[in-house]
């Protein structure tokens, strides 16, 4: 299977833009920018404010300055008099812990967000969702009887099951191996493409970022410090990782 | 034994308990999910039933729902009979009365569930109905249980309030509480006897129901969240 173009920017004519000043505690994020390509990675060491940012995008926090656009549509305007408040802003979030409803089953949790749609279109998403993330015989257990990594993977389905046009992903597979991992991540890569759906990922992990060639937001201490394809924003990551392995 | 009596408190007891809940659970939603600091006071007043002596809070409802005010005249002109020295005045005092003991349980129930799920089902769509319906009350079940136990037996033993707004009227507004001070009263305590009796069992038996039904359903749970 050819991979598609993560890094073209022409896919996404107007795509995610966002100006944010927010202060939690001591540590001030105050960052700015625009994302057109289909897949950008949010690389910041711990506490670079990845996880804040990821939330405010998703409209799940007030700061002192958000504004949100996504392909032209304004989700946050600057003055914090409109806000389009989660649920209505086709922004799906997979957070680091995968949260799901612990009284529901799998089905119950993927379907959730799909309440608007009849019966038999709801178990046929479902279905299609759990097939996805490689899960489909995860379908009648209950959360406490998953596995962290099998927790993630429902997480990703429930997020992705309504169709979001922006999926916000926090370090969404951290419990998984590295071979289920970018398992996972190349069927996900091929069905974002397939549906137009503008992914967001928050990481620590520098390999993920350099296997997806993707568009890269570099992240320190709450400021955008570079921003370009992973190859070149990268490049000294890229070289640290190839003198662990030689060396 | 006074049957009339026994179903009246039942009948007042269960009442009080259908209203409480219809009205504390949006109630207790609002409160945990609002962020707005004004919602302290509206906890505080939801309190205040707790602190007051019930005299106190049913001499101001006897005042209040009396023919002496617009609240009071407007109330008898609408339901065709004032709310003070009736059944329907004597629901409105065991609602206030009991409301704190409805409210905090279930408070205490939705403040324990995790943010995180709130703003996976916000993320999803829930709107603030459905995030109550489908998330709060499921995964509060204990404090529900805890909420109906505590305001139907509260309002069982109710009996300032009672006193000062009901009197003390066979059929309307006598109660099981009222009936024992009236036997003390008349020094037949035998016949109180028999009623404090009564209340004493009835009570334990219906702790002891409702707390050996949620052990049940409650621990297979927990063990496996535990596994």
């Amino acid at each position: 299977m050819p991979k598609p173009p993560l890094s073209d920017p022409s896919v996404f004519e107007s795509g995610l833009e966002f100006a944010i000043d927010a202060r939690r505690g001591g540590f001030h994020l105050q960052v700015a920018g625009k994302f057109v390509a289909p897949w950008t990675v949010i690389f910041g060491p711990s506490g670079a404010g990845k996880s804040t940012l990821l939330r405010l995008l998703a409209g799940l926090d007030v700061a002192t300055l958000v504004r949100v656009a996504l392909n032209g549509r304004v989700l946050n305007d600057d003055k914090r008099r409109f806000a389009v408040r989660p649920g209505k802003r086709q922004t799906g979030l997979v957070a680091q812990e995968p949260s799901l409803f612990p009284h529901l089953t799998v089905t119950q949790n993927v379907g959730y967000g799909l309440e608007s749609m009849e019966r038999i279109g709801r178990v046929h998403r479902v279905e299609e969702m759990l097939a996805l993330v490689g899960s489909t015989e995860l379908a009648s257990r209950r959360p406490q009887d998953l596995s962290g990594g099998q927790a993630q993977r429902v997480a990703l389905a429930r997020a992705l099951a309504p169709g979001p046009l922006l999926l916000l992903l926090d370090e969404p597979f951290s419990a998984l191996d590295g071979a289920a991992s970018d398992a996972l991540l190349e069927r996900l890569q091929a069905w974002v493409a397939a549906n137009r759906i503008q992914v967001v990922m928050a990481t620590h992990d520098a390999t993920d970022a350099l296997a997806l060639d993707a568009e890269v937001l570099l992240l320190g201490e709450g400021r955008n410090a570079a921003q370009g394809p992973a190859v070149e924003v990268l490049a000294a990551e890229r070289e640290r990782l190839k003198n662990r392995l030689d060396g | 034994m006074d049957l009339q009596a026994f179903l009246l408190t039942l009948k007042l007891a269960t009442v009080t308990t259908a209203i409480l809940l219809a009205v504390c659970i949006p109630l207790a939603a609002w409160l945990v999910l609002g962020r707005a600091r004004w919602l302290a006071v509206i906890e505080a007043a939801a309190t205040l039933p707790l602190v007051l002596p019930p005299t106190v809070l049913g001499f101001f409802l006897l005042v209040l729902l009396g023919p002496r005010t617009a609240v009071g005249r407007g109330i008898a002109a609408a339901i065709g009979h004032p709310l003070a020295f009736s059944f329907d005045g004597l629901v409105v005092g065991s609602v206030i009365y009991s409301l704190p003991f409805a409210l905090q349980p279930l408070v205490a129930g939705f403040s324990a569930i995790p943010a995180s799920l709130l703003d996976a089902a916000r993320l999803l769509g829930a709107s603030p109905s459905r995030l109550v319906r489908t998330i709060l009350v499921p995964l509060a079940k204990p404090s529900l249980v805890a909420a109906i136990v505590l305001s139907f037996l509260h309002t069982v033993g109710e009996f300032g309030v009672v006193l000062m707004l009901g009197g003390d009227i066979p059929g309307a507004t006598r109660t099981l509480s009222i009936l024992l001070y009236n036997q003390v009263e008349n020094f037949d305590y035998a016949a109180a006897m028999r009623t404090a009796g009564l209340l004493v069992v009835f009570s334990l038996v219906a702790l002891i129901l409702i707390y050996s039904r949620s052990r049940t359903r409650l621990k297979p749970q927990t063990e496996r969240s535990r596994a």
